[in-house]
């Protein structure tokens, strides 16, 4: 069994190599022009309408601008960010973020791998999946509040229903601290699936055939050819989906807002909401500022360690 | 869903009915249709969304393409630039934009509405990580057959990316049509309002809107699930047939 798979295995491993040996190759003579020339739109787009705000938000960081107006060229120096450090909302709410994030990629990462393998493999109810796709990740946030506060209801809800029929108490899932956090999590899940779906479905898609009738050859059957051929060849694509799955979950905002205003007792709110309620509902864009300039730092270290991770295990 | 059937009376009940008291209307909907400017509010999200996406598909590939294909001075920093402004939380930006707007005497025009949103550096790690994968000795074949670098691009790379392409299209399409935020914020004009924004403007004379508020929302997103529900055997065959696998 285990020198079925090995011919399949080496033919993967071998297109890999070549390609990186060929990349160093070709690579180095074209360079220059080109290049710039398409990345130049991009940007320029990206320069005027990402880069400049985030530098006139820094600016704000350290003013006690407010969202009236009124106080904006006031600098304050590091005031804004020595009371971050000190505001222990900011920490709660930090952690909230991480806790979600935690809770929401792992499934959100293997659900939407098996929903892609059953549409590809062709499984019988196909349609099915595919308007699970479809259906949910169509939806605005506020269609998305609708349904499932309907659904969480505790007296009429539909959920609470379909514990009572196997005789277990229904829950409060909004408003008890316990449970608040994994019913954000299972509407995540619900609402956006469908973006990993269609990420491993088009790479699924990319999958040179020869390697599958390379391991057809010999004799490897279904399971064999998911185990050594599909797995590995998806690995590129996994590592590029949880890298992004983490990146929005630690931006979670408008279905928490919209279901629990961060509550039951802040036990669900992230740090994007603290960050909005200060700059938005208090008014204190500058210190607002300063919180999402520390929370973006944090990131960036994280994205650092990730990317270097995954940049290990590539080569 | 089912709030937007009933009378604002049932829908503000403090008990959460299903089937309300007053019997199932269509008060909230016609409310709406009376008040709303809906034919207007629905060119401006299509013209909206197909522009945001025609272009932020071009720009973010032609980049994805640079960022993995060609070497050139600040190559790495600049990708890296990229991945991490990902994580730049929308709420923080809202306000410099506006100012900029402002500045740039660009507010309550189509232009403010769309070019902010044309930058997705999400995609371009998409796009960049797929064409990271494409053989290059497709490539290497066109270059001895003469094609400079746009000819590759478009005759060799972009085909074979076809899947991710549309997979990248449907996302910033949906992306740009349930947008909210922005356009709320770029736009006074009812002329220039997407449906979103339109319908949310919609208010009853009893200044109770729970379930218009509803309706609103369910009458925005119709008309993407109609198009998705007809489409989708197309869309998911388009991301599902092309590519390498097929080849």
């Amino acid at each position: 069994m285990a020198s079925v798979s090995t011919p399949a295995r080496r033919a993967a491993a071998g297109s890999r190599r070549t390609g990186f040996r060929r990349a160093a190759a070709t690579d180095r003579p074209r360079s220059g022009g080109a290049g710039w020339l398409f990345a130049t739109p991009f940007l320029a787009f990206f320069t005027l309408f990402l880069i400049v705000p985030i530098g006139i938000g820094l600016w704000m960081s350290f003013t006690d601008a407010s969202l009236t107006g009124h106080g904006d060229n006031t600098l304050v120096g590091l005031d804004n960010y020595t009371e971050a450090f000190g505001d222990s909302q900011v920490w709660q709410t930090l952690g909230n973020t991480v806790w979600f994030t935690v809770l929401t990629t792992v499934p959100l990462v293997l659900v939407a791998l098996v929903m892609a393998l059953l549409v590809y493999t062709g499984m019988p109810g196909q349609w099915l999946w595919r308007l699970a796709f479809f259906a949910s990740h169509l939806l605005p946030v506020a269609v998305v509040y609708q349904i499932w506060s309907m659904l969480f209801q505790p007296d009429r809800g539909m959920l609470n229903g379909l514990l009572k029929i196997f005789g277990i108490d229904g829950i409060a899932w909004l408003t008890d601290e316990k449970y608040a956090m994994w019913s954000i999590a299972l509407v995540t899940l619900w609402w956006t699936v469908g973006f990993n779906f269609l990420l491993y479905l088009a790479a699924l898609q990319a999958i040179p055939d020869h390697l599958y009738e390379a391991a057809a050859l010999d004799g490897a059957g279904a399971w064999r050819r998911l185990w050594s051929v599909t797995l590995p060849q998806l690995r590129r694509t996994t590592g590029l989906i949880a890298v992004l799955q983490v990146m929005a979950s630690l931006k979670v905002f408008d279905q928490i807002y919209l279901l629990t205003k961060g509550g039951p007792n802040g036990a669900t709110r992230p740090i994007l909401e603290y960050i909005y309620d200060t700059g938005f509902t208090n008014y204190r864009l500058g210190y607002a500022s300063a919180v999402s300039y520390v929370f973006f730092g944090l990131i960036i270290i994280l994205s650092i360690a990730q990317l270097k991770i995954f940049s290990r295990r590539e080569d | 869903m089912d709030t937007s059937f009933k009378t604002e009376v049932d829908a503000s009940a403090s008990g959460a009915d299903w089937i309300p008291k007053a019997g199932f209307t269509l008060h909230a909907y016609r409310t709406i249709f009376g008040q709303g400017n809906l034919p207007v509010w629905a060119v401006n999200s299509v013209v909206i969304a197909v522009c945001v996406t025609a272009i932020t598909v071009a720009i973010s590939a032609m980049a994805a393409y640079a960022f993995s294909r060609t070497l050139f001075r600040g190559r790495r920093v600049l990708f890296a630039v990229t991945v991490a402004s990902i994580m730049v939380p929308p709420q923080i930006l809202i306000v410099p934009l506006f100012r900029q707007m402002l500045a740039m005497n660009l507010v309550d025009t189509y232009a403010a509405v769309i070019l902010p949103q044309v930058v997705a550096p999400a995609m371009v790690f998409i796009l960049k990580k797929f064409f990271d994968g494409i053989p290059r000795e497709l490539e290497e074949a066109a270059r001895i057959d003469g094609a400079g670098s746009f000819r590759v691009f478009w005759s060799v790379v972009l085909p074979l990316s076809r899947p991710i392409l549309a997979a990248v299209a449907i996302f910033v399409f949906i992306n740009t049509w349930n947008n909210f935020l922005w356009p709320f914020i770029s736009t006074s004009d009812p002329q220039l309002m997407t449906l979103p924004v339109g319908l949310s403007t919609v208010k009853d004379s009893t200044g109770l809107r729970n379930a218009q508020e509803s309706a609103a929302s369910i009458l925005g997103s119709i008309p993407l699930l109609i198009v998705f529900m007809l489409f989708q055997r197309q869309i998911v065959k388009s991301v599902a047939t092309t590519g390498l696998g097929g080849q």
